[in-house]
């Protein structure tokens, strides 16, 4: 069906900043555990004579994500009013960027399969968030609706992509890559389900080859990842439907409805917008001096991908284990610090994309939620080395210090795992089991493969696996070619 | 420069006024002939001035990310035409209704 047809998506994210104040007033930004109403001042009620001030952190974070997304900054910038008339704003307009935004023309590149994709960035700009809505019903069925103003004026960043995307995939691996250097570069959770990143997509079809765009549909309300994934396949799916059927694609707004899986016109009046954005007069303009630009860009961390690329080279890591470790910064940070320890960066990395992601996911926590530390992770992979524990025994030590942060060494004291590597006490074994498989050591002579393997997991039973392998190997080989 | 009586009629409805239809005549007079002096404005040559941000001769008024405690929430309510516990309630909005 979608074969014939080419999706050519444009996202829209508006993610929260991880600032301390709100944007243009000194109110508490981080307002999810305050009571309705309670980080409000006359600035965001846009009572008369109110005036509000740039939050200079604000800007340097939209700066930063702007550097890391590749784009370039203006040397002027400058707030604009976006008039609009909803409940959610009392002064009837947002303070916005319209024209000379803090930046523009940037790029990220999205690795989808074996291809690096390239999806232009047409802005980023900063803007005030609005009021909280809710809507009630009272006892005689009667309609009205709630404010709370806690997140008006909070700083939102707005990221836009070119139209560049092709599917619905690439529309998630860019949300995920996007989410993961706001995190990364520390200006924003990225929190989907919160609210903190907020994802609108333009979406078209076109069939594969032409160069020339379809109509647009602007699809909101999707909520999680899988939820942007779903709405833009059903609507590829739906687009496809009406031109099959000799329709044409009317420019509109949707909403993805999750529990019904589909997306629902709300258009109701044919009107186009008319913001009649003007200069913010409250607000003298920005001058981003280069020097300003230089101390911001010099706050920047090594970003993922460069990181990842340095990670494959300097300690000899696959680029799916490269990837893997750089997919969040407290995951990078972990991996580092534990080969920081003097552990081995293939066996760090072997462990932690193995056994400590299996126990994460299991958990659905992030690695710095974890009870282990890289001095857990270090301590488990000595005592390998050590051979005080085979590497069996220690997925088990590691489930046990993931559960209770307690050090391996004294996982294994107190649950008597360690391994039994002594000579003498694995001969008194291996004595006994030949003893007792007379039948194994013909078929032994006999040349059956699978005898040896047998005797070996005998050992093992008789040890309740604590037996070193490699010791039991030797000390068996050694006897049944004696007899 | 005359406007159309619809031209009248849009940006009122932009600015949410209700107008009478003597004060929509009255307003088409009127906006017209602010309209009309900006047409002589415009025969100025202003090809070599840069376009003005903003009157006052100021940049990079910013502020360090500090806060500052809010209003009590008695007094953020005060003005509320109604409220509901600690929130304004209003009449029922949907997004739909609105131009936005």
């Amino acid at each position: 069906m979608l074969s014939k047809y080419e999706a050519v998506i444009g996202l829209e994210v508006h993610a929260q900043l991880l600032t301390k104040s709100k944007m243009f007033c000194r109110c508490n930004a981080q307002y999810a555990d305050a009571p309705p109403n309670s980080v409000v001042c006359p600035v965001d009620l846009g009572l008369p004579g109110a005036l509000p001030v740039i939050n200079r952190t604000a800007v340097e974070y939209t700066v930063m994500t702007a550097l890391a997304l590749n784009c370039s900054i203006p040397e002027f910038s400058r707030f604009d009013r976006k008039n609009y008339f909803y409940p959610d704003l009392p002064k009837n307009y947002q303070i916005s960027q319209y024209d000379l935004p803090l930046s523009h023309d940037g790029y990220m590149v999205v690795q989808v399969g074996d291809e690096a994709r390239r999806i232009g960035i047409i802005r980023v700009h900063l803007e005030e968030d609005t009021a909280k809505l809710m809507h009630r019903t009272d006892a005689r069925g009667k309609a009205y609706s709630l404010v709370d103003f806690n997140r008006a004026g909070t700083p939102l960043m707005e990221i836009v992509s070119k139209p560049d995307i092709r599917s619905p995939e690439e529309a998630r691996l860019y949300l995920m890559k996007l989410r993961n250097i706001l995190r990364w570069i520390g200006v924003s959770t990225g929190n989907m389900e919160e609210g903190s990143f907020r994802c609108d997509a333009n979406v078209s079809i076109r069939p594969v080859g032409s160069k020339e765009f379809g109509t647009k549909v602007e699809v909101k309300n999707m909520n999680s990842f899988r939820a942007v994934y779903r709405a833009l396949e059903y609507e590829m799916a739906r687009q496809a439907d009406v031109l099959d059927s000799g329709g044409r694609i009317a420019q509109e707004t949707r909403g993805w409805v999750e529990d019904r899986g589909v997306t629902v016109s709300q258009r109701s009046k044919e009107y186009a917008h008319d913001y009649r954005y003007f200069p913010e007069p409250d607000l003298p303009p920005l001058v981003l001096t280069r020097d300003w630009v230089q101390s911001i860009r010099e706050k920047l961390p090594e970003l993922p991908d460069a990181r990842r690329e340095r990670f494959a080279s300097q300690y000899g890591l696959s680029q799916y284990e490269a990837t893997l470790l750089t997919n969040s910064k407290s995951i990078a940070d972990f991996f580092e610090a534990t080969v920081g320890l003097r552990a081995s960066a293939k066996a760090v990395a072997n462990w932690m994309v193995g056994e400590l992601f299996r126990l994460l996911n299991a958990a659905n926590i992030e690695i710095e939620q974890s009870k282990v530390s890289p001095e857990h992770l270090t301590e488990m992979l000595k005592l390998i080395d050590q051979g005080t524990i085979s590497a069996s025994m220690a997925k088990t030590v590691l489930e046990e210090v993931f559960a209770s942060g307690k050090k391996p060494g004294d996982i294994v004291q107190e649950r008597g795992l360690a391994q039994i590597s002594g000579v003498e006490e694995l001969q008194a074994i291996v004595h006994q089991v030949l003893a007792t498989n007379p039948q194994a050591i013909a078929d032994y002579k006999a040349g059956k493969a699978n005898a040896f393997g047998f005797l070996v997991g005998q050992v093992m039973k008789a040890t309740r696996g604590k037996a070193n392998p490699g010791v039991v190997n030797q000390l068996l080989r050694e006897k049944l070619d004696k007899q | 420069m005359t406007l159309s009586r619809e031209e009248v009629e849009h940006v009122a409805q932009l600015a949410r006024l209700g107008l009478t239809e003597d004060e929509k005549e009255r307003m088409r007079d009127q906006l017209s002939s602010i309209l009309e002096n900006m047409e002589i404005l415009k025969e100025l040559d202003t090809s070599a001035i840069s376009p003005t941000a903003h009157v006052l001769p100021l940049r990079n008024v910013v502020r360090p990310d500090e806060v500052q405690p809010s209003l009590p929430v008695e007094g953020v309510l005060q003005n509320a035409p109604r409220r509901e516990e600690d929130y304004f309630r209003i009449l029922p909005v949907f997004e739909e209704d609105y131009e936005r």
